[in-house]
């Protein structure tokens, strides 16, 4: 059974890529254009993993990552946020909010991949 | 005025093929061997005449008589094997050429030496590089290298063909 | 792929753009609102994430100096000025342009790129620390590689709330177990009363004991997310150097004190009672038994570790430049032939001492010869280990799922085989790839599992090594090689074959059927270069296949290259040798065989016909046939084929030579070899004989 990672990002193509990547390596994604639209598709679909995007519209990734931990159907499972290198201080803000860990933007799809394997095990 | 290039005094191994005389620098002389054994390879032109166990190692010998034209070496006493270290395409390549007799080793100043004449020697000039001269005998100084160029050797592939 | 992304890209950064610059007009108008300024910055920030992800570098850096600023403007640092929003429009202009330079081709203004981040400069408060511009490069700490395996002590202690981060402890360790061999202890010591316990709490931490050449830096890699979730320990206990006799590794007292867990006091006074250390630690109530456990599988841990460096240490290698191995394999090929002179006089002198001498001699040149051809031999496996990286790229290049077995990796064979071995096998392996594992739908379709396999295996067969790449693919399809052989001529259409005379009609230059030419094989070259490689290693190759079942290609090499078996053969004066590899057996052919046949060159052998090569004629060696000849009969390509000699000699064990550049064009002649009374007997390739004179006589007719 494919283990389901959601992608939240605004932007099509950093969605786009991470859905290919995923899918490539035998994975399954659901997609969310942005923090609200993520948390009401996770209020009722099932997921082992959440990767968003920090900057976001309607409901940044922080909301999210909050939303996700206070509700119960994914409360538990990993989240990655992607930031950028000029946010080494949301990294704190992400850990504090519930955030498993992190990748710095840019990133190569082998380094997505490396960190999923890392914090699905 | 000295001819082909040779500006200094040089040593001749001087051998005879039938009744000519001719030389080779003994630079680029190995050794001499009596006539040994030759193993003819099959299919390969007749101035080859085949290769030797030189201490371990397989030597192609040649039959400078018949390369030149002239009837085929015929063994005696005297027939021996000159090895020669001969250039080709930069790499060395040791060889075994027979010769009816060596004769001795002679030194030649290069005011002795002349140009090859264009007719006369029966051999492609190319193969010379000059006349030497030596109690009013001519010495024919081969320019070994040239003997076994590239081409002259491609030859063979000519001749193998089944 | 790719370039689907970098089309997404451009979409929609231009969409961005445009929404960059409608917001910016609007905020023009209303300099204070939030909403707006937010929406700057995340255009900003995503032309600039995604541009730098899908290689447009520059767009990324230049977006990233005038997000800097808007982050500034977000954060209630810096106002909104007409000079600001100026220079926000040019740039965004100027991220245009970057754009679409990228499609056109046309070269950027650099210096407007610069003049505008000038002018960004200009306008930051003075507060603002220069770096801030200056991108913050992450420094990605590279693992230092030490080449020496060293082994660590890691007490994880995650706090009890890590679970409610999504972190999985067992991922984490399961991580450090993929560095090195490695030893977890759990402790539940710190596990509360049942009405206690959170549920969602992580009570439980890990002693690891780990080996790895990782180095500290890889191991704290693996706890990078939890760095603030957890106590983290690392100690080194052991780091890779050692003197002998120093396996013995520290007391379990020491162990315990210097973990911390155990101070030297109680460990004084424990040790007062005379008893095993651990029991009495834990009956006095100092430790928890875990903690002992623990220490215990340290200590056995550096201990093993340390055995096995010992030991390692001990069957250490010397590395030697191949040439100095190549002048021994030459001295001990020449020893081989002296040593063979010598037999052969000593039996002439009938002088027992002297034969005793050389039958000693003749002892020990074997073994100096099977050790000095010990030294060139390498396990095969290393080239395995490359097929795998190969069937990897090339499944997942053709969208089959295909798992490659390998066995006999340890299977020794002579360095300069293996090396020639590659290509062959790279062009083998390929071929079960594409045309024999299936797609996985037709797989599946098939009734097989949707993986295929490859497997790929070496295994000792006398003084051979056979190879087989097996497949369970789709097999040979008999009906296509046999038409394609129709229609290229090879064969008439009433001719009456078997499959593995079918089957060696893939081994005819240009012959493919794959019915359309992939990036990875069908163009038809291919598989008479592999049999040419391995005919050149004095190999054969050996298809069987069963049609929706797989394929096997046997391959049959030599151990060696250098020294080969042979039967001594006579022509006239001139001695020959043939590989005994392809011999089958030898018949006489007497004159009368000769005259029964009608001039045509067959024998009867117990009925079954063989052709024959005559090769007294073949290589015009002057005088007359034998009255009885021999016929050497031979299997070429799994067909037999005699050659005529005047007589055969016996077998030989035969150091090759090479016949140098004179020689190397003669066909049928592959290298020479000196036999014991030092004459030159040449080596025949009877592969290239057959051809030579198949040639001649189509030729002929």
């Amino acid at each position: 059974m494919a283990k389901i990672i959601m992608t939240a990002d605004d932007s099509a193509s950093v969605r786009q890529m991470v859905t290919f990547t995923l899918k490539q390596n035998g994975y399954d994604v659901v997609e969310a254009v942005d923090g609200k639209d993520a948390l009401t598709k996770l209020s009722s679909q099932k997921v082992d993993m959440l990767i968003t995007d920090l900057n976001m519209p309607n409901m940044d990734g922080l909301g999210l990552i909050r939303g996700v931990r206070a509700g119960t159907l994914n409360k538990f499972i990993p989240i990655i946020m992607l930031t950028t290198e000029s946010q080494d201080s949301k990294k704190g803000e992400g850990k504090a909010a519930g955030a498993t860990g992190w990748i710095v933007k840019p990133f190569k799809p082998e380094q997505l991949i490396a960190v999923v394997k890392k914090v699905l095990g | 005025m000295s001819v082909s290039g040779i500006t200094e005094t040089v040593q001749y191994l001087t051998f005879k093929l039938g009744e000519e005389i001719f030389s080779l620098d003994v630079a680029k002389v190995r050794e001499i061997l009596e006539y040994t054994n030759i193993t003819k390879v099959p299919q390969t032109p007749d101035f080859m005449c085949g290769v030797i166990n030189l201490r371990g190692s397989v030597v192609p010998v040649i039959d400078l008589r018949l390369k030149f034209g002239m009837p085929a070496t015929e063994r005696t006493v005297n027939t021996c094997i000159i090895v020669v270290e001969v250039q080709m395409e930069n790499e060395d390549i040791v060889l075994g050429t027979l010769a009816d007799s060596v004769q001795e080793v002679v030194e030649l100043e290069p005011e002795q030496i002349e140009p090859a004449p264009q007719i006369g020697t029966r051999l492609n000039t190319e193969f010379i590089r000059g006349m030497g001269k030596q109690d009013g005998n001519f010495i024919i100084i081969l320019d070994i290298d040239k003997v076994f160029s590239n081409e002259e050797l491609e030859t063979v592939q000519g001749h193998g063909s089944l | 792929m790719i370039e689907q992304h970098i089309a997404t890209y451009r979409e929609e950064a231009n969409e961005l753009l445009t929404e960059l610059e409608t917001s910016l007009l609007e905020l023009e108008d209303s300099p204070d609102d939030a909403d707006l300024i937010g929406r700057v910055f995340r255009a900003m920030h995503t032309i600039k994430g995604s541009g730098a992800m899908f290689g447009f570098d520059e767009i990324a850096s230049f977006t990233h100096e005038v997000e800097t600023v808007f982050d500034l403007v977000r954060n209630g640092k810096l106002a909104v000025t007409k000079q600001l929003l100026n220079l926000t429009l040019r740039a965004r202009d100027h991220i245009k342009s970057m754009l679409d330079a990228d499609l056109t081709s046309d070269s950027v203004d650099r210096a407007n790129g610069e003049a505008i981040i000038a002018g960004l400069r200009q306008i930051l408060p003075d507060a603002t620390p220069a770096e801030v511009l200056q991108q913050k490069k992450e420094k990605h700490s590279e693992v230092e590689h030490a080449t020496d395996q060293q082994t660590w002590r890691i007490r994880f202690r995650p706090h009890p709330e890590i679970l409610l981060g999504g972190t999985s402890p067992v991922a984490l360790i399961n991580e450090l177990r993929d560095l090195g061999e490695c030893h977890v202890v759990a402790h539940f010591e710190d596990v509360p009363r049942l009405e206690d316990l959170v549920p969602e709490h992580c009570y439980i931490y890990w002693d690891i004991i780990l080996t790895t050449k990782c180095g500290i830096d890889g191991i704290k890699d693996v706890f990078i997310f939890v760095e603030d979730d957890c106590d983290l320990k690392i100690d080194l206990v052991d780091d890779g150097t050692q003197f002998e006799g120093d396996e013995i590794y520290k007391k379990l007292g020491d162990i315990l004190v210097e973990r911390g867990d155990l101070s030297p006091v109680e460990m004084r006074r424990i040790l007062g009672l005379q008893k095993r250390f651990g029991e009495m630690a834990v009956a006095a109530g100092a430790l928890t038994p875990e903690k002992v456990q623990s220490a215990l599988v340290e200590q056995q841990h550096v201990k093993n570790v340390r055995q096995e460096r010992i030991s390692q240490d001990a069957a250490s290698s010397i590395r030697v430049p191949a040439e100095k191995l190549d002048l021994l394999i030459n001295l001990v090929g020449e020893m081989v032939t002296v040593q063979a002179h010598l037999s052969q006089t000593a039996a002439q002198y009938a002088n027992s001492d002297f034969i005793s001498i050389a039958e000693e001699v003749e002892r020990l040149t074997s073994e100096l010869r099977d050790t000095a051809l010990n030294i060139r031999m390498l396990p095969i496996g290393t080239t395995f280990t490359k097929f795998k990286r190969l069937v990897r790229d090339l499944s997942q290049e053709l969208g089959k799922e295909i798992e490659m077995e390998t066995e006999g990796a340890d299977t020794e064979l002579d360095k300069t085989v293996i090396e020639k071995l590659n290509d062959p096998l790279v062009h083998l392996i390929r071929n079960s790839i594409d045309h024999g594992i299936e797609m996985p739908e037709t797989r599946l379709a098939a009734g097989k599992p949707a993986q295929g396999i490859v497997h790929l295996g070496a295994v000792h067969s006398g003084d051979s090594v056979l190879i087989t790449i097996r497949d369970d693919g789709a097999g040979l399809d008999r009906d296509a090689i046999r038409a394609k052989a129709i229609e290229r001529g090879l064969i008439t259409a009433s001719a009456e074959l078997t499959d593995k005379e079918i089957y060696a009609m893939i081994f005819a230059p240009g012959f493919s059927t794959a019915a359309k030419v992939t990036s990875v094989s069908g163009r038809g070259v291919g598989m008479d270069v592999v049999k040419k490689a391995i005919e050149a290693l004095r190999g054969t190759i050996d298809i069987a296949s069963v049609r929706g079942v797989g394929s096997t290609i046997t391959l049959k090499i030599p151990l060696t290259l250098a020294i080969i078996e042979c039967l001594l053969v006579r022509i006239g004066p001139s001695f020959f040798v043939l590989p005994l590899s392809c011999v089958e057996e030898c018949v006489e052919l007497a004159r009368t065989d000769i005259e029964n046949s009608h001039g045509r060159n067959l024998a009867n052998v117990r009925g079954a016909i063989v052709p024959y090569i005559p090769l007294r004629e073949q290589f015009l060696i002057a005088g007359d046939r034998p009255e009885i000849e021999q016929i050497v009969i031979t299997g070429i390509n799994g067909s037999k084929v005699g050659f005529v000699v005047d007589s055969v000699v016996g077998e030989h064990q035969t150091v090759i030579k090479s016949l140098g550049r004179m020689y190397r064009d003669v066909k049928g002649i592959s290298g020479a070899t000196i036999l014991g009374d030092g004459t030159v007997a040449l080596i025949l390739d009877m592969a290239l004989l057959l051809q030579a004179a198949e040639a001649s006589e189509q030729a002929s007719a």
